[in-house]
Protein backbone atom coordinates (compact mmCIF):
# COMPACT_ATOMS: atom_id res chain seq x y z
CA UNK A 1 0.00 0.00 0.00
CA UNK A 2 1.20 3.63 -0.95
CA UNK A 3 1.44 5.89 1.86
CA UNK A 4 -1.60 7.33 1.43
CA UNK A 5 -3.70 4.71 -0.40
CA UNK A 6 -4.66 7.11 -2.91
CA UNK A 7 -4.78 5.40 -6.20
CA UNK A 8 -6.65 1.87 -6.40
CA UNK A 9 -4.81 0.93 -9.65
CA UNK A 10 -1.57 2.85 -10.75
CA UNK A 11 -1.23 2.98 -14.87
CA UNK A 12 -0.05 5.15 -17.36
CA UNK A 13 -2.04 6.21 -19.85
CA UNK A 14 -0.57 8.81 -22.26
CA UNK A 15 -2.37 11.20 -23.94
CA UNK A 16 -1.48 13.61 -27.13
CA UNK A 17 2.07 14.65 -27.74
CA UNK A 18 0.78 18.72 -27.26
CA UNK A 19 -2.35 20.42 -25.48
CA UNK A 20 -3.08 22.35 -22.48
CA UNK A 21 -2.36 19.42 -20.01
CA UNK A 22 0.93 18.51 -21.78
CA UNK A 23 3.38 17.44 -19.26
CA UNK A 24 0.75 16.96 -16.65
CA UNK A 25 -0.58 13.56 -14.81
CA UNK A 26 -3.73 13.43 -14.06
CA UNK A 27 -5.48 10.83 -11.03
CA UNK A 28 -8.67 9.37 -12.50
CA UNK A 29 -11.56 8.76 -9.94
CA UNK A 30 -12.30 5.07 -10.16
CA UNK A 31 -16.14 5.49 -11.18
CA UNK A 32 -14.72 6.78 -14.49
CA UNK A 33 -14.15 4.71 -17.19
CA UNK A 34 -10.87 4.13 -18.88
CA UNK A 35 -10.67 1.48 -21.71
CA UNK A 36 -8.65 -1.52 -20.80
CA UNK A 37 -7.28 0.17 -17.24
CA UNK A 38 -9.68 -1.79 -14.36
CA UNK A 39 -12.45 0.28 -13.27
CA UNK A 40 -13.83 -0.49 -9.65
CA UNK A 41 -15.50 2.22 -8.13
CA UNK A 42 -14.54 0.82 -4.86
CA UNK A 43 -16.23 -1.98 -5.36
CA UNK A 44 -15.77 -5.91 -4.73
CA UNK A 45 -18.37 -6.03 -7.14
CA UNK A 46 -16.24 -4.43 -9.95
CA UNK A 47 -12.82 -6.04 -9.24
CA UNK A 48 -11.17 -7.20 -12.21
CA UNK A 49 -14.05 -5.17 -14.68
CA UNK A 50 -12.04 -3.36 -17.52
CA UNK A 51 -14.33 -1.41 -19.17
CA UNK A 52 -14.20 -1.59 -23.55
CA UNK A 53 -14.63 2.28 -23.87
CA UNK A 54 -13.43 5.31 -22.45
CA UNK A 55 -15.77 8.26 -20.30
CA UNK A 56 -16.05 11.39 -22.79
CA UNK A 57 -13.88 13.05 -20.07
CA UNK A 58 -10.79 10.83 -20.63
CA UNK A 59 -10.69 11.51 -23.98
CA UNK A 60 -10.96 14.83 -23.74
CA UNK A 61 -8.23 14.96 -21.24
CA UNK A 62 -6.21 12.43 -23.64
CA UNK A 63 -7.15 15.05 -26.92
CA UNK A 64 -5.67 17.57 -24.17
CA UNK A 65 -2.03 16.07 -23.46
CA UNK A 66 -2.66 14.77 -20.07
CA UNK A 67 -0.99 11.77 -18.99
CA UNK A 68 -3.40 9.59 -16.54
CA UNK A 69 -1.52 8.04 -14.16
CA UNK A 70 -3.55 5.83 -12.48
CA UNK A 71 -7.42 4.93 -11.02
CA UNK A 72 -8.24 7.07 -7.33
CA UNK A 73 -9.58 5.80 -4.49
CA UNK A 74 -13.37 6.11 -3.91
CA UNK A 75 -16.09 5.54 -1.36
CA UNK A 76 -17.84 2.17 -2.68
CA UNK A 77 -19.89 3.66 -5.58
CA UNK A 78 -19.58 7.12 -4.40
CA UNK A 79 -21.02 6.45 -1.40
CA UNK A 80 -19.56 7.74 1.64
CA UNK A 81 -18.17 11.54 3.01
CA UNK A 82 -14.58 9.63 4.29
CA UNK A 83 -13.47 7.45 1.34
CA UNK A 84 -13.24 4.29 4.22
CA UNK A 85 -16.37 2.33 2.30
CA UNK A 86 -14.12 1.40 -0.43
CA UNK A 87 -13.17 -1.97 -0.99
CA UNK A 88 -10.00 -1.57 -1.15
CA UNK A 89 -8.66 -0.03 1.99
CA UNK A 90 -9.18 4.00 3.63
CA UNK A 91 -7.39 6.29 1.83
CA UNK A 92 -5.48 9.18 4.67
CA UNK A 93 -5.37 12.34 4.61
CA UNK A 94 -2.14 13.91 3.33
CA UNK A 95 -2.58 16.71 5.80
CA UNK A 96 -3.14 14.30 8.77
CA UNK A 97 -3.02 10.72 8.46
CA UNK A 98 -4.59 9.94 11.51
CA UNK A 99 -7.86 11.31 9.86
CA UNK A 100 -9.96 10.94 6.23
CA UNK A 101 -9.41 12.74 3.40
CA UNK A 102 -13.35 12.94 3.15
CA UNK A 103 -15.18 11.54 0.39
CA UNK A 104 -16.24 10.30 -1.86
CA UNK A 105 -13.46 11.37 -3.92
CA UNK A 106 -10.74 11.22 -1.34
CA UNK A 107 -7.89 9.34 -3.53
CA UNK A 108 -8.54 12.16 -6.02
CA UNK A 109 -7.91 14.82 -3.36
CA UNK A 110 -5.52 13.42 -1.78
CA UNK A 111 -3.48 12.45 -4.65
CA UNK A 112 -3.02 16.09 -5.59
CA UNK A 113 -2.68 17.09 -2.02
CA UNK A 114 0.19 14.68 -1.54
CA UNK A 115 1.57 15.91 -5.07
CA UNK A 116 1.12 12.66 -6.37
CA UNK A 117 -0.31 13.48 -9.08
CA UNK A 118 -0.73 17.50 -10.70
CA UNK A 119 -4.32 17.52 -11.10
CA UNK A 120 -7.43 14.99 -10.58
CA UNK A 121 -11.19 14.26 -11.82
CA UNK A 122 -13.21 13.04 -9.11
CA UNK A 123 -17.25 12.77 -9.58
CA UNK A 124 -20.10 15.03 -6.59
CA UNK A 125 -23.19 13.97 -6.25
CA UNK A 126 -23.87 15.36 -2.62
CA UNK A 127 -20.25 17.29 -2.22
CA UNK A 128 -17.73 14.05 -3.53
CA UNK A 129 -15.34 16.67 -5.07
CA UNK A 130 -16.02 19.54 -2.50
CA UNK A 131 -15.59 17.77 0.88
CA UNK A 132 -12.24 15.99 -0.08
CA UNK A 133 -10.90 19.07 -1.49
CA UNK A 134 -12.30 20.80 1.71
CA UNK A 135 -10.39 17.93 3.75
CA UNK A 136 -7.35 17.74 1.93
CA UNK A 137 -6.55 21.64 1.07
CA UNK A 138 -7.12 21.73 -1.91
CA UNK A 139 -9.50 23.33 -5.10
CA UNK A 140 -12.55 21.10 -6.33
CA UNK A 141 -15.51 22.89 -8.40
CA UNK A 142 -19.16 20.79 -8.60
CA UNK A 143 -19.98 21.95 -12.02
CA UNK A 144 -23.32 23.18 -13.26
CA UNK A 145 -25.49 20.55 -13.93
CA UNK A 146 -25.52 19.22 -17.59
CA UNK A 147 -21.54 21.09 -18.20
CA UNK A 148 -19.68 17.81 -18.09
CA UNK A 149 -20.41 14.69 -19.97
CA UNK A 150 -21.58 11.98 -17.90
CA UNK A 151 -20.90 9.17 -20.71
CA UNK A 152 -18.65 6.53 -19.18
CA UNK A 153 -19.08 7.92 -15.46
CA UNK A 154 -20.71 4.51 -13.09
CA UNK A 155 -24.18 6.25 -12.24
CA UNK A 156 -24.96 6.67 -8.64
CA UNK A 157 -27.60 9.20 -8.87
CA UNK A 158 -28.09 10.33 -12.67
CA UNK A 159 -30.07 14.06 -11.82
CA UNK A 160 -27.46 14.90 -8.68
CA UNK A 161 -24.24 14.44 -10.45
CA UNK A 162 -21.58 15.72 -12.08
CA UNK A 163 -17.83 14.88 -12.41
CA UNK A 164 -15.63 17.82 -11.46
CA UNK A 165 -11.39 18.82 -11.31
CA UNK A 166 -9.60 18.62 -8.25
CA UNK A 167 -6.10 20.82 -8.18
CA UNK A 168 -3.72 22.91 -6.24
CA UNK A 169 -4.72 25.53 -7.27
CA UNK A 170 -8.10 27.67 -8.29
CA UNK A 171 -6.80 28.23 -11.83
CA UNK A 172 -5.38 25.38 -12.08
CA UNK A 173 -9.08 23.83 -11.18
CA UNK A 174 -10.68 26.01 -13.69
CA UNK A 175 -8.37 25.34 -16.35
CA UNK A 176 -9.01 21.36 -16.29
CA UNK A 177 -12.74 22.61 -16.00
CA UNK A 178 -12.11 23.80 -19.45
CA UNK A 179 -10.60 21.09 -20.24
CA UNK A 180 -13.60 18.41 -19.87
CA UNK A 181 -16.89 21.13 -19.89
CA UNK A 182 -18.56 21.04 -23.23
CA UNK A 183 -21.74 19.10 -24.49
CA UNK A 184 -21.31 15.92 -25.84
CA UNK A 185 -23.70 13.72 -27.95
CA UNK A 186 -23.82 10.64 -25.79
CA UNK A 187 -24.73 12.46 -22.80
CA UNK A 188 -28.65 14.16 -24.16
CA UNK A 189 -28.49 15.99 -20.86
CA UNK A 190 -25.27 18.26 -21.82
CA UNK A 191 -25.14 21.79 -22.54
CA UNK A 192 -23.39 23.99 -25.08
CA UNK A 193 -22.87 26.52 -22.29
CA UNK A 194 -19.29 25.06 -21.25
CA UNK A 195 -18.27 24.83 -25.30
CA UNK A 196 -14.78 26.70 -25.86
CA UNK A 197 -15.23 28.26 -22.36
CA UNK A 198 -11.81 29.91 -20.35
CA UNK A 199 -12.92 29.79 -17.00
CA UNK A 200 -9.26 29.72 -16.42
CA UNK A 201 -9.39 33.36 -17.38
CA UNK A 202 -11.49 34.14 -14.73
CA UNK A 203 -9.13 33.69 -11.70
CA UNK A 204 -7.84 36.98 -11.70
CA UNK A 205 -8.68 37.72 -8.10
CA UNK A 206 -11.18 40.86 -8.60
CA UNK A 207 -13.76 40.96 -6.66
CA UNK A 208 -13.84 44.31 -6.48
CA UNK A 209 -17.98 45.66 -6.52
CA UNK A 210 -18.78 41.80 -5.98
CA UNK A 211 -21.43 41.58 -3.51
CA UNK A 212 -21.37 38.03 -1.28
CA UNK A 213 -24.77 36.32 0.23
CA UNK A 214 -24.07 34.76 3.38
CA UNK A 215 -27.18 32.19 4.16
CA UNK A 216 -27.54 31.97 8.05
CA UNK A 217 -28.49 28.51 8.23
CA UNK A 218 -25.20 27.31 6.49
CA UNK A 219 -23.92 27.95 9.42
CA UNK A 220 -26.16 27.10 12.14
CA UNK A 221 -23.96 23.76 13.89
CA UNK A 222 -20.81 24.23 12.17
CA UNK A 223 -17.94 23.65 14.05
CA UNK A 224 -16.32 26.71 15.88
CA UNK A 225 -12.83 27.18 14.52
CA UNK A 226 -14.67 26.21 11.37
CA UNK A 227 -16.82 29.52 11.53
CA UNK A 228 -14.14 31.55 12.91
CA UNK A 229 -11.59 30.84 9.67
CA UNK A 230 -15.03 31.33 7.69
CA UNK A 231 -15.15 34.41 8.95
CA UNK A 232 -11.40 35.39 8.54
CA UNK A 233 -11.78 35.27 5.13
CA UNK A 234 -15.22 37.08 4.50
CA UNK A 235 -13.57 39.97 6.34
CA UNK A 236 -10.33 39.52 4.15
CA UNK A 237 -12.83 38.96 0.67
CA UNK A 238 -14.22 42.68 2.05
CA UNK A 239 -10.78 44.20 2.74
CA UNK A 240 -10.54 43.64 -1.28
CA UNK A 241 -13.34 45.36 -2.31
CA UNK A 242 -16.33 42.67 -2.09
CA UNK A 243 -19.37 43.40 0.11
CA UNK A 244 -21.15 40.85 2.36
CA UNK A 245 -24.63 40.83 2.79
CA UNK A 246 -26.85 38.37 5.25
CA UNK A 247 -29.16 35.87 3.37
CA UNK A 248 -31.91 33.69 4.58
CA UNK A 249 -32.57 30.04 2.90
CA UNK A 250 -35.20 28.26 5.31
CA UNK A 251 -35.10 25.45 2.75
CA UNK A 252 -32.01 23.72 3.46
CA UNK A 253 -32.73 22.36 6.47
CA UNK A 254 -35.08 20.16 4.87
CA UNK A 255 -31.75 19.61 2.20
CA UNK A 256 -29.87 16.50 3.79
CA UNK A 257 -33.34 14.68 4.03
CA UNK A 258 -34.34 15.86 0.14
CA UNK A 259 -30.75 14.72 -0.97
CA UNK A 260 -31.08 11.10 0.83
CA UNK A 261 -34.48 10.14 -0.62
CA UNK A 262 -33.56 11.18 -4.04
CA UNK A 263 -30.25 9.99 -3.95
CA UNK A 264 -31.25 6.33 -2.41
CA UNK A 265 -33.72 6.30 -4.79
CA UNK A 266 -32.29 6.77 -7.96
CA UNK A 267 -28.92 4.82 -6.82
CA UNK A 268 -31.96 1.52 -6.01
CA UNK A 269 -32.63 1.32 -9.44
CA UNK A 270 -28.85 2.52 -10.86
CA UNK A 271 -27.36 -0.36 -9.37
CA UNK A 272 -30.05 -2.94 -10.15
CA UNK A 273 -27.65 -3.67 -13.21
CA UNK A 274 -24.88 -5.03 -11.26
CA UNK A 275 -26.26 -8.99 -11.11
CA UNK A 276 -23.07 -10.68 -12.15
CA UNK A 277 -24.24 -11.56 -15.61
CA UNK A 278 -22.65 -9.24 -18.14
CA UNK A 279 -19.96 -7.46 -15.65
CA UNK A 280 -19.07 -7.75 -11.88
CA UNK A 281 -18.71 -10.39 -9.59
CA UNK A 282 -20.49 -13.73 -10.16
CA UNK A 283 -22.80 -15.62 -8.36
CA UNK A 284 -20.42 -19.07 -8.96
CA UNK A 285 -17.62 -17.16 -7.67
CA UNK A 286 -19.84 -15.34 -4.73
CA UNK A 287 -21.51 -18.50 -3.56
CA UNK A 288 -18.13 -20.36 -4.20
CA UNK A 289 -20.16 -23.19 -6.58
CA UNK A 290 -18.82 -25.12 -9.25
CA UNK A 291 -21.33 -24.29 -11.57
CA UNK A 292 -23.85 -21.41 -12.53
CA UNK A 293 -26.47 -24.41 -12.23
CA UNK A 294 -26.30 -24.81 -8.70
CA UNK A 295 -26.46 -21.20 -7.90
CA UNK A 296 -30.44 -21.28 -7.51
CA UNK A 297 -33.20 -19.17 -9.83
CA UNK A 298 -32.23 -16.14 -10.95
CA UNK A 299 -33.60 -13.69 -8.34
CA UNK A 300 -31.42 -16.66 -5.97
CA UNK A 301 -28.94 -16.00 -7.88
CA UNK A 302 -28.38 -12.13 -8.48
CA UNK A 303 -29.21 -11.61 -4.74
CA UNK A 304 -25.77 -14.28 -3.74
CA UNK A 305 -23.90 -11.88 -5.86
CA UNK A 306 -25.73 -8.97 -4.46
CA UNK A 307 -25.02 -9.83 -1.08
CA UNK A 308 -21.29 -10.67 -1.85
CA UNK A 309 -20.16 -7.83 -3.98
CA UNK A 310 -21.89 -5.10 -1.84
CA UNK A 311 -19.99 -3.27 1.04
CA UNK A 312 -22.73 -2.53 3.95
CA UNK A 313 -23.19 1.39 3.31
CA UNK A 314 -24.36 0.57 -0.49
CA UNK A 315 -27.16 -1.85 0.90
CA UNK A 316 -28.39 0.11 3.01
CA UNK A 317 -28.77 2.99 0.39
CA UNK A 318 -29.96 0.47 -2.07
CA UNK A 319 -32.45 -0.79 0.24
CA UNK A 320 -33.64 2.56 1.58
CA UNK A 321 -34.09 3.97 -1.69
CA UNK A 322 -36.22 0.85 -2.55
CA UNK A 323 -38.27 1.47 0.45
CA UNK A 324 -38.82 5.32 -0.38
CA UNK A 325 -39.83 4.37 -4.40
CA UNK A 326 -41.90 1.07 -3.49
CA UNK A 327 -45.68 1.15 -3.11
CA UNK A 328 -47.45 3.46 -0.38
CA UNK A 329 -44.36 5.71 0.28
CA UNK A 330 -43.60 6.81 -2.91
CA UNK A 331 -45.70 10.34 -2.84
CA UNK A 332 -44.67 10.34 1.50
CA UNK A 333 -40.87 9.85 0.65
CA UNK A 334 -40.21 10.77 -3.00
CA UNK A 335 -42.76 12.95 -4.19
CA UNK A 336 -41.67 14.98 -0.96
CA UNK A 337 -38.30 15.18 -1.56
CA UNK A 338 -38.80 16.60 -5.16
CA UNK A 339 -41.04 19.17 -3.50
CA UNK A 340 -38.33 20.23 -1.32
CA UNK A 341 -35.79 19.82 -4.22
CA UNK A 342 -37.90 22.68 -6.12
CA UNK A 343 -38.34 25.01 -2.52
CA UNK A 344 -34.47 24.85 -2.62
CA UNK A 345 -34.09 25.79 -6.07
CA UNK A 346 -36.17 28.55 -5.61
CA UNK A 347 -34.88 29.97 -2.26
CA UNK A 348 -31.12 30.24 -4.51
CA UNK A 349 -32.67 31.62 -7.12
CA UNK A 350 -33.71 34.78 -4.66
CA UNK A 351 -30.61 34.59 -3.14
CA UNK A 352 -29.15 34.91 -5.94
CA UNK A 353 -30.70 37.92 -7.18
CA UNK A 354 -29.46 39.34 -3.39
CA UNK A 355 -25.96 38.26 -4.47
CA UNK A 356 -23.26 37.41 -6.95
CA UNK A 357 -22.32 34.53 -4.94
CA UNK A 358 -22.93 32.61 -1.74
CA UNK A 359 -20.24 31.59 0.67
CA UNK A 360 -20.39 28.88 3.13
CA UNK A 361 -17.80 26.64 5.35
CA UNK A 362 -18.04 23.60 2.57
CA UNK A 363 -18.30 21.53 5.59
CA UNK A 364 -19.57 22.23 8.52
CA UNK A 365 -16.50 19.97 10.66
CA UNK A 366 -12.66 19.46 10.56
CA UNK A 367 -11.73 16.20 9.08
CA UNK A 368 -12.99 13.45 10.81
CA UNK A 369 -10.63 10.91 12.49
CA UNK A 370 -10.23 7.40 10.83
CA UNK A 371 -12.91 5.29 11.89
CA UNK A 372 -15.16 7.66 13.86
CA UNK A 373 -18.46 8.03 11.78
CA UNK A 374 -18.43 4.33 9.97
CA UNK A 375 -20.79 3.16 13.02
CA UNK A 376 -23.64 5.55 12.62
CA UNK A 377 -24.45 6.23 9.22
CA UNK A 378 -26.69 9.01 10.01
CA UNK A 379 -23.80 11.61 11.31
CA UNK A 380 -22.09 11.28 8.43
CA UNK A 381 -25.16 12.37 6.15
CA UNK A 382 -25.11 15.10 7.92
CA UNK A 383 -21.90 16.02 7.52
CA UNK A 384 -22.78 17.16 3.93
CA UNK A 385 -25.76 19.46 4.60
CA UNK A 386 -23.89 22.61 2.93
CA UNK A 387 -23.55 20.71 0.00
CA UNK A 388 -26.32 18.89 -1.28
CA UNK A 389 -28.41 21.45 -1.31
CA UNK A 390 -26.19 23.20 -4.58
CA UNK A 391 -26.62 19.38 -6.04
CA UNK A 392 -30.33 19.71 -5.92
CA UNK A 393 -30.59 23.08 -7.36
CA UNK A 394 -28.31 21.88 -10.37
CA UNK A 395 -25.87 24.86 -9.35
CA UNK A 396 -21.89 25.19 -9.63
CA UNK A 397 -19.82 25.52 -6.66
CA UNK A 398 -16.35 25.79 -5.53
CA UNK A 399 -14.18 24.77 -2.80
CA UNK A 400 -10.89 26.70 -2.29
CA UNK A 401 -8.97 26.74 1.13
CA UNK A 402 -9.70 29.14 3.21
CA UNK A 403 -7.29 28.73 6.04
CA UNK A 404 -6.88 25.86 9.07
CA UNK A 405 -8.59 25.28 11.80
CA UNK A 406 -6.65 23.54 14.87
CA UNK A 407 -4.08 22.87 12.14
CA UNK A 408 -6.30 21.29 9.98
CA UNK A 409 -7.63 22.54 6.73
CA UNK A 410 -11.40 24.33 6.23
CA UNK A 411 -12.73 24.61 3.10
CA UNK A 412 -14.58 27.71 1.73
CA UNK A 413 -17.33 27.06 -1.09
CA UNK A 414 -18.51 29.93 -3.01
CA UNK A 415 -22.15 28.96 -4.58
CA UNK A 416 -22.82 30.66 -8.24
CA UNK A 417 -25.48 30.72 -10.65
CA UNK A 418 -26.74 28.46 -13.18
CA UNK A 419 -23.43 28.41 -15.64
CA UNK A 420 -21.85 31.15 -13.44
CA UNK A 421 -18.77 29.05 -13.29
CA UNK A 422 -16.42 32.49 -13.77
CA UNK A 423 -17.99 34.07 -11.07
CA UNK A 424 -17.19 31.32 -8.43
CA UNK A 425 -13.64 31.04 -9.69
CA UNK A 426 -13.37 34.80 -9.30
CA UNK A 427 -14.31 34.84 -5.86
CA UNK A 428 -12.12 31.85 -5.17
CA UNK A 429 -8.92 33.59 -6.76
CA UNK A 430 -8.98 35.96 -4.33
CA UNK A 431 -8.08 34.02 -1.01
CA UNK A 432 -5.47 32.26 -2.67
CA UNK B 1 -42.61 1.24 9.26
CA UNK B 2 -46.35 1.61 10.38
CA UNK B 3 -48.40 4.84 9.41
CA UNK B 4 -47.51 6.61 13.07
CA UNK B 5 -44.59 9.34 12.89
CA UNK B 6 -42.02 7.84 14.51
CA UNK B 7 -41.47 4.66 11.86
CA UNK B 8 -40.79 1.50 14.12
CA UNK B 9 -38.78 -0.97 11.87
CA UNK B 10 -38.83 -4.40 11.91
CA UNK B 11 -36.71 -7.25 10.55
CA UNK B 12 -39.17 -8.89 8.53
CA UNK B 13 -39.78 -5.33 6.51
CA UNK B 14 -35.90 -5.03 6.15
CA UNK B 15 -36.30 -8.56 4.12
CA UNK B 16 -38.94 -7.96 2.43
CA UNK B 17 -37.46 -4.58 0.66
CA UNK B 18 -33.52 -6.75 0.47
CA UNK B 19 -35.99 -9.37 -0.82
CA UNK B 20 -37.30 -6.17 -3.56
CA UNK B 21 -33.66 -5.13 -3.90
CA UNK B 22 -32.49 -9.13 -4.65
CA UNK B 23 -29.86 -8.79 -2.01
CA UNK B 24 -29.32 -11.29 0.66
CA UNK B 25 -28.34 -10.26 3.64
CA UNK B 26 -27.51 -12.40 7.46
CA UNK B 27 -29.26 -12.36 10.55
CA UNK B 28 -26.44 -9.70 11.87
CA UNK B 29 -27.36 -7.42 8.99
CA UNK B 30 -31.14 -7.24 9.48
CA UNK B 31 -30.71 -6.48 13.12
CA UNK B 32 -28.19 -3.25 12.44
CA UNK B 33 -30.37 -1.99 9.41
CA UNK B 34 -33.47 -2.63 11.16
CA UNK B 35 -31.86 0.10 13.92
CA UNK B 36 -30.42 2.16 11.72
CA UNK B 37 -33.55 2.85 9.29
CA UNK B 38 -35.52 4.18 11.73
CA UNK B 39 -32.83 6.76 12.70
CA UNK B 40 -33.21 7.90 8.89
CA UNK B 41 -36.74 6.95 7.98
CA UNK B 42 -37.15 9.84 11.06
CA UNK B 43 -35.26 12.53 9.02
CA UNK B 44 -37.24 11.65 5.99
CA UNK B 45 -40.75 11.97 7.50
CA UNK B 46 -39.97 15.92 8.42
CA UNK B 47 -39.94 16.30 4.77
CA UNK B 48 -43.91 16.49 5.62
CA UNK B 49 -43.19 19.85 6.57
CA UNK B 50 -42.34 21.03 3.36
CA UNK B 51 -44.50 23.57 2.19
CA UNK B 52 -46.17 23.09 -2.14
CA UNK B 53 -44.32 25.37 -4.16
CA UNK B 54 -45.29 25.88 -7.77
CA UNK B 55 -42.46 25.04 -9.90
CA UNK B 56 -42.16 24.70 -14.11
CA UNK B 57 -38.97 23.09 -14.30
CA UNK B 58 -37.11 24.24 -17.46
CA UNK B 59 -37.45 20.72 -19.12
CA UNK B 60 -37.24 20.02 -22.50
CA UNK B 61 -36.71 16.69 -25.00
CA UNK B 62 -34.25 16.11 -26.58
CA UNK B 63 -34.63 14.74 -29.43
CA UNK B 64 -31.67 13.05 -32.41
CA UNK B 65 -32.16 11.43 -35.38
CA UNK B 66 -31.61 7.39 -35.20
CA UNK B 67 -28.49 6.84 -36.97
CA UNK B 68 -26.65 3.05 -37.22
CA UNK B 69 -22.97 3.75 -35.69
CA UNK B 70 -20.39 1.28 -34.68
CA UNK B 71 -20.59 0.20 -31.04
CA UNK B 72 -18.67 -2.41 -28.95
CA UNK B 73 -18.00 -6.05 -31.12
CA UNK B 74 -19.63 -8.99 -29.79
CA UNK B 75 -16.29 -10.02 -27.88
CA UNK B 76 -15.60 -6.66 -26.81
CA UNK B 77 -19.27 -6.87 -24.98
CA UNK B 78 -18.83 -10.05 -23.32
CA UNK B 79 -15.07 -9.66 -22.28
CA UNK B 80 -16.50 -8.52 -18.86
CA UNK B 81 -18.60 -11.81 -18.08
CA UNK B 82 -17.56 -14.51 -16.13
CA UNK B 83 -20.15 -16.90 -17.96
CA UNK B 84 -20.50 -17.22 -21.32
CA UNK B 85 -21.85 -19.56 -24.32
CA UNK B 86 -21.89 -19.60 -28.24
CA UNK B 87 -21.07 -15.71 -27.99
CA UNK B 88 -23.92 -14.73 -25.63
CA UNK B 89 -24.13 -13.69 -22.37
CA UNK B 90 -25.05 -16.54 -19.58
CA UNK B 91 -27.17 -16.57 -16.81
CA UNK B 92 -29.39 -18.33 -14.43
CA UNK B 93 -32.29 -20.63 -14.50
CA UNK B 94 -35.29 -17.85 -14.52
CA UNK B 95 -37.36 -20.62 -12.04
Amino acid sequence: MAEFNAYITKARIDGDDDGPLAGKTVAVKDNISTEGVETTCGSKMLEGYVPPYDATVVERLKAAGATINGKANMDEFGMGTTTETSHFGATLNPADTDRVPGGSSGGSAAAVAAGEADLALGSDTGGSVRAPAAFCGVVGIKPTYGLVSRYGLVAYANSLEQIGPIAPTVEEAAGLLDVIAGSDPRDATTVEAGDDSNYAAAADGDVEGMTIGVPEELLDGADEGVVETFWDAIEDLEAQGAEYVEVSMPSVEKAVAAYYVIAMSEASSNLARFDGTRYGLNAVEAGDYDDLSEAGNWNEAFATAREEGFGPEVKRRILLGTFALSAGYHDRYYGKAQDARAWIKQDFDESLQAADVLASPTMPVPPFELGEGLEDPRTMYLADANTVPVNLADLPAISVPAGEADGLPVGLQFIGPKYGEETIVRAASALE
Amino acid sequence: MSDGDEPAVTGEEVRNVADLARVDLNDEEVETFAEQFEAVLADFETLDEVPEIESEPDLVNVMRADEVEAGLTQEEALSNASETEDGYFKGPRVS
